[in-house]
Protein backbone atom coordinates (compact mmCIF):
# COMPACT_ATOMS: atom_id res chain seq x y z
CA UNK A 1 0.00 0.00 0.00
CA UNK A 2 1.55 3.28 -1.04
CA UNK A 3 1.00 5.86 1.61
CA UNK A 4 1.42 9.56 0.94
CA UNK A 5 4.11 9.92 3.61
CA UNK A 6 6.19 6.87 2.78
CA UNK A 7 9.37 7.22 0.70
CA UNK A 8 10.48 3.66 0.01
CA UNK A 9 8.44 1.57 -2.38
CA UNK A 10 7.16 -1.63 -0.75
CA UNK A 11 8.40 -4.96 -2.20
CA UNK A 12 4.94 -5.64 -3.57
CA UNK A 13 5.38 -2.70 -5.93
CA UNK A 14 8.09 -4.49 -7.90
CA UNK A 15 6.18 -7.77 -8.03
CA UNK A 16 3.04 -6.04 -9.24
CA UNK A 17 4.96 -3.87 -11.71
CA UNK A 18 6.53 -7.00 -13.21
CA UNK A 19 3.10 -8.62 -13.49
CA UNK A 20 1.73 -5.52 -15.20
CA UNK A 21 4.65 -5.37 -17.65
CA UNK A 22 4.16 -9.03 -18.59
CA UNK A 23 0.47 -8.39 -19.15
CA UNK A 24 1.17 -5.46 -21.46
CA UNK A 25 3.67 -7.58 -23.42
CA UNK A 26 1.01 -10.29 -23.66
CA UNK A 27 -1.44 -7.70 -25.02
CA UNK A 28 0.83 -6.09 -27.59
CA UNK A 29 3.40 -8.77 -28.46
CA UNK A 30 1.38 -10.92 -30.86
CA UNK A 31 -0.23 -7.87 -32.45
CA UNK A 32 3.11 -6.30 -33.22
CA UNK A 33 4.23 -9.58 -34.80
CA UNK A 34 1.49 -9.44 -37.42
CA UNK A 35 2.17 -5.75 -38.13
CA UNK A 36 5.77 -6.67 -38.94
CA UNK A 37 4.72 -9.74 -40.94
CA UNK A 38 2.33 -7.68 -43.09
CA UNK A 39 5.43 -6.12 -44.68
CA UNK A 40 6.64 -9.53 -45.90
CA UNK A 41 8.33 -9.78 -49.28
CA UNK A 42 6.25 -11.19 -52.17
CA UNK A 43 7.57 -14.72 -51.50
CA UNK A 44 7.15 -14.49 -47.73
CA UNK A 45 4.82 -16.71 -45.73
CA UNK A 46 2.58 -16.49 -42.68
CA UNK A 47 5.41 -16.83 -40.12
CA UNK A 48 8.89 -15.53 -39.53
CA UNK A 49 11.50 -15.26 -41.01
CA UNK A 50 10.85 -12.26 -43.21
CA UNK A 51 11.61 -12.86 -46.89
CA UNK A 52 12.51 -9.27 -47.66
CA UNK A 53 10.46 -6.20 -46.94
CA UNK A 54 7.76 -4.89 -49.28
CA UNK A 55 4.34 -3.34 -49.58
CA UNK A 56 3.34 -6.23 -51.87
CA UNK A 57 0.56 -7.54 -49.61
CA UNK A 58 -0.95 -4.12 -49.14
CA UNK A 59 -1.21 -3.60 -52.89
CA UNK A 60 -2.58 -7.15 -53.21
CA UNK A 61 -5.49 -6.01 -51.02
CA UNK A 62 -6.62 -3.59 -53.68
CA UNK A 63 -6.53 -6.21 -56.41
CA UNK A 64 -10.06 -7.67 -56.56
CA UNK A 65 -9.18 -11.33 -57.01
CA UNK A 66 -7.83 -12.01 -53.57
CA UNK A 67 -10.01 -10.22 -51.10
CA UNK A 68 -13.32 -9.57 -52.77
CA UNK A 69 -14.93 -6.18 -52.32
CA UNK A 70 -12.36 -4.55 -50.06
CA UNK A 71 -12.93 -0.88 -50.94
CA UNK A 72 -16.73 -1.20 -50.82
CA UNK A 73 -16.81 -3.01 -47.48
CA UNK A 74 -14.34 -0.53 -46.03
CA UNK A 75 -16.50 2.46 -47.03
CA UNK A 76 -19.63 0.80 -45.67
CA UNK A 77 -17.91 0.08 -42.36
CA UNK A 78 -16.76 3.68 -41.93
CA UNK A 79 -20.18 5.16 -42.83
CA UNK A 80 -21.98 2.70 -40.58
CA UNK A 81 -19.58 3.42 -37.70
CA UNK A 82 -20.21 7.18 -38.02
CA UNK A 83 -24.00 6.66 -37.99
CA UNK A 84 -23.69 4.37 -34.94
CA UNK A 85 -21.45 6.94 -33.22
CA UNK A 86 -23.99 9.74 -33.73
CA UNK A 87 -26.98 7.71 -32.51
CA UNK A 88 -25.05 6.24 -29.58
CA UNK A 89 -23.84 9.63 -28.32
CA UNK A 90 -27.24 11.34 -28.46
CA UNK A 91 -29.33 8.44 -27.18
CA UNK A 92 -27.07 7.21 -24.41
CA UNK A 93 -26.27 10.70 -23.06
CA UNK A 94 -30.03 11.34 -22.84
CA UNK A 95 -30.54 7.98 -21.12
CA UNK A 96 -27.62 8.70 -18.77
CA UNK A 97 -29.30 11.97 -17.74
CA UNK A 98 -32.58 10.15 -17.14
CA UNK A 99 -30.91 7.53 -14.94
CA UNK A 100 -29.70 10.14 -12.47
CA UNK A 101 -33.06 9.76 -10.73
CA UNK A 102 -35.07 6.62 -10.22
CA UNK A 103 -38.12 6.66 -12.45
CA UNK A 104 -40.94 4.25 -13.07
CA UNK A 105 -39.49 1.40 -15.11
CA UNK A 106 -35.85 2.38 -14.59
CA UNK A 107 -34.95 -1.05 -13.24
CA UNK A 108 -36.61 -2.69 -16.23
CA UNK A 109 -34.71 -0.52 -18.72
CA UNK A 110 -31.47 -1.12 -16.82
CA UNK A 111 -31.80 -4.90 -16.99
CA UNK A 112 -32.87 -4.76 -20.62
CA UNK A 113 -29.63 -2.86 -21.32
CA UNK A 114 -27.51 -5.36 -19.39
CA UNK A 115 -29.07 -8.35 -21.14
CA UNK A 116 -28.80 -6.65 -24.52
CA UNK A 117 -25.07 -6.32 -23.81
CA UNK A 118 -24.43 -9.87 -22.72
CA UNK A 119 -26.72 -11.77 -25.09
CA UNK A 120 -24.54 -13.90 -27.42
CA UNK A 121 -24.02 -11.74 -30.50
CA UNK A 122 -24.90 -14.36 -33.06
CA UNK A 123 -28.16 -15.08 -31.24
CA UNK A 124 -29.16 -11.41 -31.33
CA UNK A 125 -28.29 -11.33 -35.03
CA UNK A 126 -30.47 -14.37 -35.61
CA UNK A 127 -33.41 -12.58 -33.95
CA UNK A 128 -32.96 -9.39 -35.96
CA UNK A 129 -32.64 -11.44 -39.16
CA UNK A 130 -35.87 -13.30 -38.35
CA UNK A 131 -37.66 -10.02 -37.60
CA UNK A 132 -36.76 -8.59 -41.01
CA UNK A 133 -37.70 -11.85 -42.70
CA UNK A 134 -41.16 -11.79 -41.06
CA UNK A 135 -41.65 -8.13 -41.90
CA UNK A 136 -40.70 -8.88 -45.49
CA UNK A 137 -37.95 -6.22 -45.48
CA UNK A 138 -34.66 -7.04 -47.15
CA UNK A 139 -31.89 -6.93 -44.54
CA UNK A 140 -29.05 -4.49 -45.26
CA UNK A 141 -26.10 -2.90 -43.54
CA UNK A 142 -27.89 0.42 -42.95
CA UNK A 143 -31.09 -1.05 -41.47
CA UNK A 144 -30.94 -4.48 -39.83
CA UNK A 145 -27.17 -4.49 -39.23
CA UNK A 146 -27.35 -0.93 -37.85
CA UNK A 147 -30.07 -1.97 -35.40
CA UNK A 148 -28.14 -5.08 -34.34
CA UNK A 149 -25.03 -2.99 -33.65
CA UNK A 150 -26.99 -0.47 -31.56
CA UNK A 151 -27.99 -3.24 -29.13
CA UNK A 152 -24.26 -3.48 -28.37
CA UNK A 153 -23.15 0.19 -28.42
CA UNK A 154 -26.12 1.80 -26.60
CA UNK A 155 -25.79 -0.23 -23.36
CA UNK A 156 -22.04 0.43 -23.45
CA UNK A 157 -22.71 4.14 -23.81
CA UNK A 158 -25.07 3.98 -20.81
CA UNK A 159 -22.49 2.20 -18.63
CA UNK A 160 -19.90 4.85 -19.51
CA UNK A 161 -22.40 7.57 -18.64
CA UNK A 162 -22.87 5.88 -15.22
CA UNK A 163 -19.11 6.02 -14.67
CA UNK A 164 -19.03 9.65 -15.83
CA UNK A 165 -21.91 10.75 -13.59
CA UNK A 166 -20.45 8.98 -10.58
CA UNK A 167 -17.55 11.44 -10.77
CA UNK A 168 -19.73 14.46 -11.58
CA UNK A 169 -20.06 17.09 -8.87
CA UNK A 170 -23.68 18.31 -8.79
CA UNK A 171 -22.63 21.48 -6.95
CA UNK A 172 -22.02 23.26 -10.30
CA UNK A 173 -25.50 22.38 -11.42
CA UNK A 174 -27.02 23.57 -8.16
CA UNK A 175 -25.05 26.81 -8.39
CA UNK A 176 -26.41 27.42 -11.90
CA UNK A 177 -29.93 26.76 -10.71
CA UNK A 178 -29.50 29.03 -7.70
CA UNK A 179 -28.40 31.75 -10.10
CA UNK A 180 -31.72 31.35 -11.91
CA UNK A 181 -30.81 29.12 -14.87
CA UNK A 182 -33.60 26.98 -16.21
CA UNK A 183 -33.26 23.21 -16.64
CA UNK A 184 -32.23 23.31 -20.30
CA UNK A 185 -29.88 26.25 -19.75
CA UNK A 186 -28.16 24.40 -16.92
CA UNK A 187 -27.94 21.28 -19.06
CA UNK A 188 -26.57 22.99 -22.16
CA UNK A 189 -24.26 25.55 -20.52
CA UNK A 190 -23.08 23.72 -17.40
CA UNK A 191 -23.67 19.98 -17.33
CA UNK A 192 -22.84 18.98 -20.92
CA UNK A 193 -19.61 21.03 -21.17
CA UNK A 194 -18.38 19.46 -17.92
CA UNK A 195 -19.28 16.01 -19.25
CA UNK A 196 -17.69 16.60 -22.67
CA UNK A 197 -14.64 14.35 -22.14
CA UNK A 198 -16.94 11.51 -21.08
CA UNK A 199 -19.15 12.13 -24.10
CA UNK A 200 -16.10 11.89 -26.38
CA UNK A 201 -15.33 8.55 -24.72
CA UNK A 202 -18.86 7.37 -25.57
CA UNK A 203 -18.28 8.50 -29.17
CA UNK A 204 -15.01 6.55 -29.34
CA UNK A 205 -16.77 3.43 -28.08
CA UNK A 206 -19.64 3.92 -30.52
CA UNK A 207 -17.28 4.23 -33.47
CA UNK A 208 -14.82 1.45 -32.69
CA UNK A 209 -17.37 -1.07 -31.42
CA UNK A 210 -19.33 -0.66 -34.63
CA UNK A 211 -16.28 -0.56 -36.90
CA UNK A 212 -15.00 -3.89 -35.52
CA UNK A 213 -18.33 -5.59 -34.77
CA UNK A 214 -19.08 -8.87 -36.45
CA UNK A 215 -20.96 -11.58 -34.45
CA UNK A 216 -24.16 -9.49 -34.28
CA UNK A 217 -23.80 -8.24 -37.85
CA UNK A 218 -23.10 -11.64 -39.43
CA UNK A 219 -26.69 -12.82 -39.97
CA UNK A 220 -28.60 -9.53 -40.55
CA UNK A 221 -26.02 -7.94 -42.90
CA UNK A 222 -27.85 -8.63 -46.15
CA UNK A 223 -25.95 -8.94 -49.40
CA UNK A 224 -23.15 -6.40 -48.88
CA UNK A 225 -20.49 -7.07 -46.26
CA UNK A 226 -18.83 -4.75 -43.80
CA UNK A 227 -15.05 -4.95 -43.37
CA UNK A 228 -14.98 -7.25 -40.29
CA UNK A 229 -17.14 -9.73 -42.20
CA UNK A 230 -14.69 -9.62 -45.13
CA UNK A 231 -11.88 -10.27 -42.65
CA UNK A 232 -13.83 -13.14 -41.13
CA UNK A 233 -14.31 -14.67 -44.57
CA UNK A 234 -10.58 -14.23 -45.23
CA UNK A 235 -9.50 -16.03 -42.05
CA UNK A 236 -10.99 -19.24 -43.38
CA UNK A 237 -9.77 -19.09 -46.98
CA UNK A 238 -6.80 -16.71 -47.33
CA UNK A 239 -3.44 -18.13 -46.28
CA UNK A 240 -1.14 -15.29 -47.32
CA UNK A 241 0.20 -12.22 -45.51
CA UNK A 242 -2.56 -10.21 -47.28
CA UNK A 243 -4.64 -11.08 -44.22
CA UNK A 244 -2.03 -9.44 -41.99
CA UNK A 245 -1.88 -6.41 -44.28
CA UNK A 246 -5.62 -5.99 -43.87
CA UNK A 247 -5.20 -6.41 -40.12
CA UNK A 248 -2.54 -3.72 -40.03
CA UNK A 249 -4.70 -1.33 -42.08
CA UNK A 250 -7.84 -1.80 -40.03
CA UNK A 251 -5.89 -1.47 -36.77
CA UNK A 252 -4.33 1.74 -38.10
CA UNK A 253 -7.85 3.14 -38.65
CA UNK A 254 -8.79 2.21 -35.08
CA UNK A 255 -5.62 3.89 -33.81
CA UNK A 256 -6.50 7.09 -35.70
CA UNK A 257 -9.95 7.10 -34.06
CA UNK A 258 -8.39 6.51 -30.62
CA UNK A 259 -5.80 9.25 -31.20
CA UNK A 260 -8.44 11.79 -32.27
CA UNK A 261 -10.59 11.01 -29.22
CA UNK A 262 -7.77 11.02 -26.67
CA UNK A 263 -6.14 14.16 -28.09
CA UNK A 264 -9.37 16.10 -27.95
CA UNK A 265 -10.00 14.95 -24.36
CA UNK A 266 -6.45 16.01 -23.41
CA UNK A 267 -6.88 19.41 -25.12
CA UNK A 268 -10.15 20.06 -23.29
CA UNK A 269 -8.58 19.12 -19.96
CA UNK A 270 -5.57 21.32 -20.58
CA UNK A 271 -7.70 24.31 -21.58
CA UNK A 272 -9.72 23.74 -18.46
CA UNK A 273 -6.68 23.73 -16.17
CA UNK A 274 -5.30 26.85 -17.88
CA UNK A 275 -8.58 28.71 -17.51
CA UNK A 276 -8.85 27.48 -13.96
CA UNK A 277 -5.43 28.87 -13.08
CA UNK A 278 -6.15 32.18 -14.76
CA UNK A 279 -9.39 32.52 -12.85
CA UNK A 280 -7.58 31.78 -9.61
CA UNK A 281 -4.91 34.36 -10.44
CA UNK A 282 -7.56 36.95 -11.20
CA UNK A 283 -9.11 36.63 -7.76
CA UNK B 1 -48.63 22.06 -4.61
CA UNK B 2 -46.17 23.74 -7.02
CA UNK B 3 -43.38 21.54 -5.69
CA UNK B 4 -45.48 18.48 -6.41
CA UNK B 5 -46.24 19.56 -9.96
CA UNK B 6 -42.58 20.17 -10.70
CA UNK B 7 -41.90 16.70 -9.35
CA UNK B 8 -44.26 15.02 -11.81
CA UNK B 9 -43.00 17.09 -14.74
CA UNK B 10 -39.46 16.13 -13.77
CA UNK B 11 -40.57 12.53 -13.79
CA UNK B 12 -42.11 12.94 -17.23
CA UNK B 13 -38.88 14.55 -18.41
CA UNK B 14 -36.92 11.51 -17.31
CA UNK B 15 -39.23 9.23 -19.23
CA UNK B 16 -38.84 11.46 -22.28
CA UNK B 17 -35.05 11.32 -21.97
CA UNK B 18 -34.93 7.56 -21.72
CA UNK B 19 -37.59 6.93 -24.40
CA UNK B 20 -35.28 6.71 -27.47
CA UNK B 21 -32.93 4.37 -25.61
CA UNK B 22 -35.73 2.13 -24.38
CA UNK B 23 -37.54 2.02 -27.73
CA UNK B 24 -34.41 1.20 -29.75
CA UNK B 25 -33.61 -1.66 -27.39
CA UNK B 26 -37.20 -2.85 -27.45
CA UNK B 27 -37.28 -2.95 -31.26
CA UNK B 28 -33.84 -4.43 -31.88
CA UNK B 29 -33.42 -6.54 -28.74
CA UNK B 30 -36.83 -7.25 -27.19
CA UNK B 31 -38.77 -8.10 -30.35
CA UNK B 32 -35.99 -10.19 -31.98
CA UNK B 33 -35.55 -12.11 -28.73
CA UNK B 34 -39.28 -12.86 -28.59
CA UNK B 35 -39.15 -14.00 -32.23
CA UNK B 36 -36.32 -16.41 -31.49
CA UNK B 37 -38.47 -17.95 -28.74
CA UNK B 38 -41.47 -18.20 -31.08
CA UNK B 39 -39.46 -19.70 -33.96
CA UNK B 40 -37.95 -22.30 -31.64
CA UNK B 41 -41.40 -23.93 -31.60
CA UNK B 42 -41.80 -23.86 -35.39
CA UNK B 43 -41.38 -26.88 -37.58
CA UNK B 44 -38.97 -27.30 -40.44
CA UNK B 45 -39.69 -28.90 -43.80
CA UNK B 46 -36.50 -29.15 -45.85
CA UNK B 47 -35.68 -25.43 -45.90
CA UNK B 48 -39.09 -23.92 -45.24
CA UNK B 49 -40.13 -22.76 -41.80
CA UNK B 50 -43.62 -23.96 -40.93
CA UNK B 51 -45.42 -21.72 -38.40
CA UNK B 52 -46.95 -24.21 -35.98
CA UNK B 53 -46.36 -25.34 -32.43
CA UNK B 54 -44.11 -28.36 -32.02
CA UNK B 55 -41.60 -29.42 -29.41
CA UNK B 56 -39.51 -31.39 -31.93
CA UNK B 57 -36.60 -28.94 -31.82
CA UNK B 58 -36.31 -29.19 -28.05
CA UNK B 59 -36.83 -32.96 -27.99
CA UNK B 60 -34.04 -33.39 -30.53
CA UNK B 61 -31.80 -30.94 -28.70
CA UNK B 62 -32.12 -32.65 -25.34
CA UNK B 63 -32.06 -36.10 -26.91
CA UNK B 64 -28.67 -35.55 -28.49
CA UNK B 65 -25.59 -36.36 -26.44
CA UNK B 66 -23.72 -33.76 -28.51
CA UNK B 67 -25.63 -31.01 -26.71
CA UNK B 68 -24.25 -32.05 -23.32
CA UNK B 69 -20.72 -32.38 -24.68
CA UNK B 70 -20.96 -28.88 -26.15
CA UNK B 71 -22.23 -27.39 -22.89
CA UNK B 72 -19.58 -29.17 -20.83
CA UNK B 73 -16.92 -27.88 -23.20
CA UNK B 74 -18.23 -24.29 -23.29
CA UNK B 75 -18.68 -24.11 -19.50
CA UNK B 76 -15.17 -25.52 -19.04
CA UNK B 77 -13.76 -22.66 -21.15
CA UNK B 78 -15.91 -20.12 -19.29
CA UNK B 79 -14.71 -21.24 -15.85
CA UNK B 80 -11.00 -21.38 -16.80
CA UNK B 81 -11.09 -18.00 -18.56
CA UNK B 82 -13.10 -16.44 -15.73
CA UNK B 83 -10.54 -17.54 -13.14
CA UNK B 84 -7.55 -16.30 -15.16
CA UNK B 85 -9.11 -12.95 -16.08
CA UNK B 86 -10.23 -12.41 -12.49
CA UNK B 87 -6.64 -12.77 -11.25
CA UNK B 88 -5.34 -10.51 -14.04
CA UNK B 89 -8.15 -7.97 -13.59
CA UNK B 90 -7.72 -7.70 -9.84
CA UNK B 91 -3.91 -7.60 -9.89
CA UNK B 92 -3.63 -5.05 -12.72
CA UNK B 93 -6.30 -2.77 -11.21
CA UNK B 94 -4.78 -3.05 -7.73
CA UNK B 95 -1.36 -2.11 -9.09
CA UNK B 96 -2.70 0.84 -11.07
CA UNK B 97 -4.96 2.25 -8.37
CA UNK B 98 -2.82 1.80 -5.26
CA UNK B 99 0.75 1.83 -6.53
CA UNK B 100 0.92 4.21 -9.47
CA UNK B 101 1.24 7.95 -8.91
CA UNK B 102 0.70 10.56 -10.22
CA UNK B 103 -2.86 10.26 -11.46
CA UNK B 104 -1.92 11.05 -15.08
CA UNK B 105 0.51 8.12 -15.22
CA UNK B 106 -2.18 5.88 -13.73
CA UNK B 107 -4.60 6.99 -16.44
CA UNK B 108 -2.00 6.57 -19.18
CA UNK B 109 -1.20 2.99 -18.09
CA UNK B 110 -4.90 2.18 -17.87
CA UNK B 111 -5.36 3.48 -21.43
CA UNK B 112 -2.44 1.31 -22.52
CA UNK B 113 -4.49 -1.71 -21.42
CA UNK B 114 -7.59 -0.36 -23.16
CA UNK B 115 -6.23 0.46 -26.62
CA UNK B 116 -6.22 -3.12 -28.03
CA UNK B 117 -9.85 -3.41 -27.02
CA UNK B 118 -10.72 -0.71 -29.57
CA UNK B 119 -9.25 -2.76 -32.41
CA UNK B 120 -10.58 -5.77 -34.31
CA UNK B 121 -11.14 -8.95 -32.27
CA UNK B 122 -10.59 -11.18 -35.28
CA UNK B 123 -7.26 -9.57 -36.06
CA UNK B 124 -6.13 -9.81 -32.43
CA UNK B 125 -7.11 -13.46 -32.43
CA UNK B 126 -5.28 -14.41 -35.63
CA UNK B 127 -2.20 -12.55 -34.40
CA UNK B 128 -1.60 -15.56 -32.15
CA UNK B 129 -1.19 -17.84 -35.16
CA UNK B 130 2.34 -16.72 -36.19
CA UNK B 131 3.18 -16.62 -32.50
CA UNK B 132 2.04 -20.07 -31.38
CA UNK B 133 2.41 -22.06 -34.62
CA UNK B 134 4.72 -25.02 -35.12
CA UNK B 135 7.37 -22.72 -36.61
CA UNK B 136 6.08 -19.76 -34.64
CA UNK B 137 7.98 -17.20 -32.63
CA UNK B 138 7.43 -18.98 -29.33
CA UNK B 139 8.66 -22.37 -30.54
CA UNK B 140 11.64 -20.84 -32.32
CA UNK B 141 12.63 -18.98 -29.17
CA UNK B 142 12.30 -22.12 -27.06
CA UNK B 143 14.51 -24.09 -29.48
CA UNK B 144 17.04 -21.26 -29.75
CA UNK B 145 17.27 -21.13 -25.96
CA UNK B 146 17.74 -24.90 -25.87
CA UNK B 147 14.69 -25.46 -23.66
CA UNK B 148 13.12 -27.97 -26.06
CA UNK B 149 14.46 -29.95 -29.05
CA UNK B 150 11.19 -30.41 -30.89
CA UNK B 151 8.61 -27.69 -31.47
CA UNK B 152 5.73 -27.96 -28.99
CA UNK B 153 2.64 -29.15 -30.83
CA UNK B 154 -0.02 -28.28 -28.28
CA UNK B 155 0.45 -24.51 -28.55
CA UNK B 156 -1.74 -23.84 -31.57
CA UNK B 157 -5.05 -25.41 -32.60
CA UNK B 158 -5.74 -26.70 -29.11
CA UNK B 159 -7.66 -25.85 -25.95
CA UNK B 160 -4.53 -23.99 -24.85
CA UNK B 161 -4.72 -21.67 -27.87
CA UNK B 162 -8.45 -21.12 -27.34
CA UNK B 163 -7.96 -20.11 -23.70
CA UNK B 164 -5.01 -17.83 -24.54
CA UNK B 165 -7.08 -16.04 -27.18
CA UNK B 166 -10.06 -15.66 -24.84
CA UNK B 167 -7.89 -14.18 -22.10
CA UNK B 168 -6.27 -11.85 -24.64
CA UNK B 169 -9.61 -10.68 -26.04
CA UNK B 170 -11.70 -10.48 -22.88
CA UNK B 171 -9.42 -9.62 -19.93
CA UNK B 172 -10.11 -5.91 -20.36
CA UNK B 173 -13.78 -6.57 -19.62
CA UNK B 174 -12.60 -7.64 -16.17
CA UNK B 175 -9.96 -4.92 -15.70
CA UNK B 176 -12.12 -1.90 -16.56
CA UNK B 177 -14.99 -2.47 -14.10
CA UNK B 178 -12.67 -3.52 -11.26
CA UNK B 179 -10.43 -0.50 -11.92
CA UNK B 180 -13.51 1.74 -11.87
CA UNK B 181 -14.66 0.33 -8.51
CA UNK B 182 -11.22 0.46 -6.90
CA UNK B 183 -10.54 4.01 -8.06
CA UNK B 184 -13.61 5.11 -6.12
CA UNK B 185 -12.40 3.69 -2.79
CA UNK B 186 -11.76 6.55 -0.38
CA UNK B 187 -8.01 6.46 0.50
CA UNK B 188 -8.92 7.64 4.02
CA UNK B 189 -10.59 4.28 4.72
CA UNK B 190 -7.38 2.44 3.89
CA UNK B 191 -5.25 4.90 5.87
CA UNK B 192 -7.48 4.37 8.86
CA UNK B 193 -7.12 0.60 8.58
CA UNK B 194 -3.34 0.85 8.26
CA UNK B 195 -3.17 3.22 11.22
CA UNK B 196 -5.24 0.77 13.23
CA UNK B 197 -2.58 -1.84 12.50
CA UNK B 198 -4.04 -3.83 9.61
CA UNK B 199 -1.48 -5.55 7.40
CA UNK B 200 -1.39 -5.38 3.60
CA UNK B 201 -3.33 -8.59 3.03
CA UNK B 202 -5.88 -7.82 5.68
CA UNK B 203 -6.55 -4.47 3.97
CA UNK B 204 -7.02 -6.27 0.67
CA UNK B 205 -9.30 -8.91 2.16
CA UNK B 206 -11.44 -6.68 4.33
CA UNK B 207 -11.51 -3.38 2.43
CA UNK B 208 -10.38 -3.61 -1.19
CA UNK B 209 -12.22 -6.82 -2.15
CA UNK B 210 -15.57 -5.91 -0.54
CA UNK B 211 -15.48 -2.39 -2.02
CA UNK B 212 -14.58 -3.72 -5.49
CA UNK B 213 -17.33 -6.30 -5.57
CA UNK B 214 -19.52 -4.37 -8.01
CA UNK B 215 -16.63 -4.28 -10.47
CA UNK B 216 -15.80 -7.94 -9.90
CA UNK B 217 -19.44 -8.86 -10.49
CA UNK B 218 -19.73 -6.77 -13.67
CA UNK B 219 -16.46 -8.14 -15.01
CA UNK B 220 -17.50 -11.71 -14.24
CA UNK B 221 -20.83 -11.22 -16.02
CA UNK B 222 -19.07 -9.86 -19.10
CA UNK B 223 -16.40 -12.56 -19.28
CA UNK B 224 -18.76 -15.48 -18.66
CA UNK B 225 -21.30 -14.17 -21.18
CA UNK B 226 -18.66 -13.43 -23.83
CA UNK B 227 -17.08 -16.88 -23.58
CA UNK B 228 -20.48 -18.62 -23.52
CA UNK B 229 -21.53 -16.66 -26.62
CA UNK B 230 -18.35 -17.14 -28.65
CA UNK B 231 -18.09 -19.11 -31.85
CA UNK B 232 -15.22 -17.61 -33.83
CA UNK B 233 -12.35 -18.08 -31.36
CA UNK B 234 -13.19 -21.70 -30.79
CA UNK B 235 -13.57 -22.29 -34.53
CA UNK B 236 -10.22 -20.79 -35.58
CA UNK B 237 -7.99 -21.36 -32.55
CA UNK B 238 -8.97 -24.99 -31.94
CA UNK B 239 -8.40 -25.73 -35.62
CA UNK B 240 -11.76 -27.49 -35.79
CA UNK B 241 -10.90 -29.89 -32.96
CA UNK B 242 -13.22 -28.30 -30.44
CA UNK B 243 -16.62 -26.66 -30.56
CA UNK B 244 -18.91 -24.46 -28.52
CA UNK B 245 -22.67 -24.14 -28.22
CA UNK B 246 -22.85 -21.06 -30.45
CA UNK B 247 -20.49 -22.55 -33.05
CA UNK B 248 -22.92 -25.46 -33.46
CA UNK B 249 -25.74 -22.91 -33.68
CA UNK B 250 -23.92 -20.89 -36.33
CA UNK B 251 -23.43 -24.03 -38.41
CA UNK B 252 -27.20 -24.56 -38.31
CA UNK B 253 -28.00 -20.98 -39.31
CA UNK B 254 -25.48 -21.22 -42.17
CA UNK B 255 -27.70 -23.90 -43.75
CA UNK B 256 -30.88 -22.00 -42.81
CA UNK B 257 -31.97 -24.48 -40.12
CA UNK B 258 -33.54 -21.65 -38.14
CA UNK B 259 -35.99 -23.49 -35.82
CA UNK B 260 -33.39 -25.89 -34.32
CA UNK B 261 -30.90 -23.01 -34.07
CA UNK B 262 -33.55 -20.93 -32.27
CA UNK B 263 -34.25 -23.76 -29.79
CA UNK B 264 -30.55 -24.05 -29.08
CA UNK B 265 -30.41 -20.24 -28.67
CA UNK B 266 -33.27 -20.27 -26.14
CA UNK B 267 -31.60 -22.95 -24.02
CA UNK B 268 -28.26 -21.14 -24.13
CA UNK B 269 -29.93 -17.90 -23.13
CA UNK B 270 -31.58 -19.59 -20.15
CA UNK B 271 -28.23 -21.02 -19.05
CA UNK B 272 -26.42 -17.66 -19.41
CA UNK B 273 -29.28 -15.86 -17.66
CA UNK B 274 -29.13 -18.31 -14.77
CA UNK B 275 -25.40 -17.66 -14.41
CA UNK B 276 -25.86 -13.88 -14.53
CA UNK B 277 -28.77 -13.92 -12.09
CA UNK B 278 -26.60 -16.01 -9.77
CA UNK B 279 -23.92 -13.31 -9.84
CA UNK B 280 -26.50 -10.52 -9.45
CA UNK B 281 -27.97 -12.23 -6.39
CA UNK B 282 -24.60 -11.93 -4.71
CA UNK B 283 -24.07 -8.29 -5.71
CA UNK B 284 -26.79 -5.72 -6.40
CA UNK B 285 -25.10 -4.14 -9.39
CA UNK B 286 -28.05 -1.91 -10.23
CA UNK B 287 -28.01 -0.12 -6.88
CA UNK B 288 -24.28 0.40 -6.83
CA UNK B 289 -23.92 1.52 -10.45
CA UNK B 290 -26.83 3.82 -11.05
CA UNK B 291 -27.19 5.07 -7.49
Amino acid sequence: MLRPGSRRRPWTFYGLAAFFTLYVLFLYGPMSAIFILSFQGPTGGLTFPMNGVSLHWFSALFGQQRTGDFAGSFTRSIVLAVIVLAITVVVSVMAGLAFRRRFLGSTLVFYMAIFSLIIPGLLLGLGVGLMFQFLGIKPSWYSSALGAQLTWTLPFGLLIMFAVFSRFNPAYEEAARDLGARYWQTLWNVVLPILLPGIIAVALFGFTLSYDEFPRTLIPIGSRNTLPLEIWAMTTNVTSPALYALGTLTTAISFVAIAIALTSIALIQRRRTRRGTRADAGD
Amino acid sequence: MPARRSNTSRLRLHHLLVAPFASLLLVFFGVPLALVVVVSFFDLDQFDIIPTFVLTNYVELFGSSLTYTLYANTIKYAVIVWAITLVIGFTVSYFLVFHVRPFLLQLALFLLCTVPFWTSNVIRMISWIPFLGRNGIFNQSLIALGIVDQPLEFLLFSDFAVVIAYVHLFSLFMIAPIFNSMARIDPAVIEAAVDAGAGRFRVIREIVVPLSKTGIAMGSIFVVALVMGDFFVVKIMSGGQSASVVLAMSNETAVLQYPPAAASAVVLLLVVTAMVVGILRIVDVRRELAG
